[in-house]
């Protein structure tokens, strides 16, 4: 049996213990470095900690675990370690899983079911074995590794997870308050908006303000044709880009009309850009 | 990634379905008084003939001319009415009525006063063109004929008219009372579906299936919460009241599962003063906003926080309040959330206490979220 290190992000205790006490028993050689409760100590630990599954609740405080899964698709270091195996775990999300599905992404139920976490168990074994072997080749033969595929899985994940039904109308006008004054910033004049903790930063030509809005919230009410999301916490308007340029880790360097810094696209979107 | 926006399903009925259901019961009406006039023709002709004799065919000519004159009066004239407000809903953009549905028994009116005026003469006109006879005018009194064929064609005009707008009346209050049936069948499904949430149950029993593995007295005390909740949820359903003690049993019930789910995350403080524990309320009133303080205010957060439900008593009314020290109401999704837990408070409580009982919804001093609910003091009428 193949020794391996997982890490468990899951806000129920019990239901942590639980899942730890069953591995022990199905994958006695798989060593829990970690268990968390919320979405950003899960991305904290496995970036400090590298295992090589990751068990990920959907419904967490803080963040879900689909956007833990995206914050760590970004931040993967390159070179090293292998980005972890990623199976999701819930309760019930009836969307969620659709597209898990349709994506082949691993995932387990709760309550678990001990045959569904055996079969889960032997899945994830087999394709660390294979992964094993593919290290011991040149690094040109391995074909696409795991961050690859998860990148594209979570891409399609994080386009279906908004049905259309539930959708805002577009917003014309930006009303950002400072003191006693609102700013009225129209939409079209936004170059980008920067997610900063609890605020937005909303970025134009000349000026700079703070919304309490989360860009979660902000995005179904932009126009995806005129405003591309380039990282899970940027998104620009796309006419406001004036150069791509693609660096060694993959990751793109956007320069901008109008406004002096560059912008990082990441991995996960940098295939907005490509020649046409 | 929460789901939470879109559990909500669209009503059961949508809107073509109760606009077929409005055809149907048009066609159907449309087709019984016509059935109705015929038979009261054939009626009208037979007493005819056997009150003054003559040939029973023409009789049934001048009888249906008359008859089928009215019907068509009061009909067309129905139609035209309900069509007139159907192109003015559409010239203002609204949406088209169910047929019927808008006019309503009223829409008769019109076609009645036209056919009692109107009928008479033409199905005369029409019944003389078609038997070659010429009937002396319905003004004529000194004959005997005239006079019978006038009280009879007012009399059964009249009967006719009385009929139908009772059948109209009928079929409206018919149709009305479907449609108050069918909006609580479907506010208790909703309510069900709400309370009975699959995310809340399968985490729960989740949490119960590790617990039997780990501690079977816990677990067994956990399934015994769970029973009482499950049965709480079936009943409350039905309007009946409840003791404010029982009230706080559920809550407990209910704040325990989810304290076993969400461990030190979660605190408790219910305060019911004994004086209170004997009075009347509506089942699991509380219970959308102790859920709404955990969903949208504790489970956010990671570090979790309190739930305090209190009861006391300012003057004559009962004041409930549950406060949440959780991430305060501009933080949550609860506004875009469809607010069905709330809306369903406010409507039981228009419905139980009118406009005496009030839902406040606030942030509360010191972070979190605050709901108060004043209810009068005295027993709801049933």
């Amino acid at each position: 049996m193949i020794a391996a290190r997982a890490l468990i992000a899951e806000d129920e205790p019990l239901l942590a213990a639980g899942l730890r006490a069953e591995l022990a028993t199905l994958w006695p050689t798989l060593d829990v470095v970690a268990t968390v409760g919320d979405g950003r100590r899960a991305v904290e630990q496995a970036l400090a900690l590298r295992p090589d599954v990751c068990f990920l609740d959907i419904r967490m405080p803080g963040q879900t675990g689909l956007e833990a899964a995206q914050a760590l698709a970004e931040d993967w270091p390159d070179g090293g370690a292998a980005f972890p195996l990623l199976v999701f775990v819930t309760a019930y999300d009836q969307y969620a899983l659709q597209a898990f599905d349709a994506q082949a992404v691993d995932y387990l139920l709760k309550p678990l079911d001990t045959a569904r976490l055996k079969a889960c168990v032997t899945r994830l074994q087999e394709r660390l074995q294979t992964r094993q072997a593919q290290q011991t080749l040149p690094p040109e033969a391995a074909p696409a590794d795991a961050l690859q595929q998860t990148m594209s899985q979570l891409r399609a994940l994080l386009g279906a997870a908004a049905p259309d039904a539930a959708r805002p109308p577009r917003l014309q006008v930006i009303q950002a308050q400072t003191g006693n004054l609102v700013h009225m910033v129209p939409v079209n004049e936004v170059i980008y908006f920067e997610a900063a903790d609890k605020y937005l930063r909303v970025i134009t030509a000349d000026k700079e303000h703070l919304i309490r809005l989360s860009l979660k919230e902000l995005l179904p009410q932009l126009d995806p044709q005129v405003f591309w999301q380039v990282h899970r916490g940027t998104v620009v308007q796309a006419r406001c880009i004036s150069v791509a340029r693609r660096d060694e880790s993959g990751k793109v360097l956007l320069s901008l009309r109008g406004r002096p810094e560059t912008l990082t696209a990441s991995r996960l979107y940098a295939h907005l850009f490509r020649g046409m | 990634m929460s789901s939470g926006p879109f559990t909500e399903t669209p009503a059961a009925a949508g809107p073509d379905t109760a606009l077929a259901a409005a055809w149907a019961r048009s066609r159907r009406r449309f087709v019984r008084s016509l059935i109705f006039i015929v038979a009261l023709c054939v009626a009208i002709a037979l007493l005819l003939s056997a009150f003054n004799g003559g040939s029973l065919a023409t009789k049934l000519v001048y009888s249906f001319s008359i008859g089928l004159s009215c019907w068509i009066l009061v009909e067309g004239t129905r139609l035209l009415v309900s069509g007139l407000s159907d192109h003015m809903r559409r010239l203002r953009g609204w949406p088209a009525a169910a047929p019927a549905a808008h006019a309503g028994w009223r829409a008769v009116i019109p076609g009645i006063v036209l056919a009692v005026l109107l009928g008479p003469p033409l199905g005369l006109t029409i019944a003389d063109h078609l038997t070659g006879n010429r009937s002396p005018s319905l003004l004529h009194f000194d004959d005997v004929n005239t006079r019978v064929t006038v009280l009879l064609t007012i009399l059964g005009s009249a009967a006719s008219v009385f009929t139908l707008s009772m059948l109209e009346r009928l079929s409206s209050a018919r149709a009305q009372a479907e449609a108050a049936q069918r909006l609580a069948a479907e506010n208790q499904l909703r309510l069900l579906q709400s309370q009975l949430e699959p995310h809340m149950l399968f985490n729960t029993l989740a949490n119960l299936r590790v617990l039997i593995g780990l501690d079977p007295q816990c677990a067994q005390a956990m399934l015994d919460r769970m029973i009482a909740f499950l049965r709480a949820t079936l009943t409350a359903s039905r309007a009946t009241l409840h003791p404010l003690s029982a009230e706080f049993e559920r809550l407990a019930d209910y704040l325990s599962l989810m304290g076993i789910r969400m461990g030190e995350r979660l605190q408790v403080k219910l305060e019911l003063p004994p004086s209170l524990a004997a009075l009347a309320v509506p089942p699991l009133l509380l219970q959308p906003l102790v859920e709404n303080a955990i969903k949208h205010g504790l489970e956010p957060q990671v570090a979790g926080g309190l739930v305090r439900v209190q009861a006391q008593a300012e003057g004559d009314m009962l004041v409930l309040t549950v406060h949440d020290s959780g991430v305060g109401i501009a933080g949550s999704a609860a506004t875009a959330d469809g607010g069905f837990g709330l809306r369903q408070v406010h409507e039981r409580l228009a419905t139980l206490y009118g406009a005496r009982a009030t839902l406040q919804l606030a942030a509360a001093a010191g972070g979190g979220t605050l709901a108060t609910l004043r209810l009068p003091l005295e027993r709801p009428r049933p």
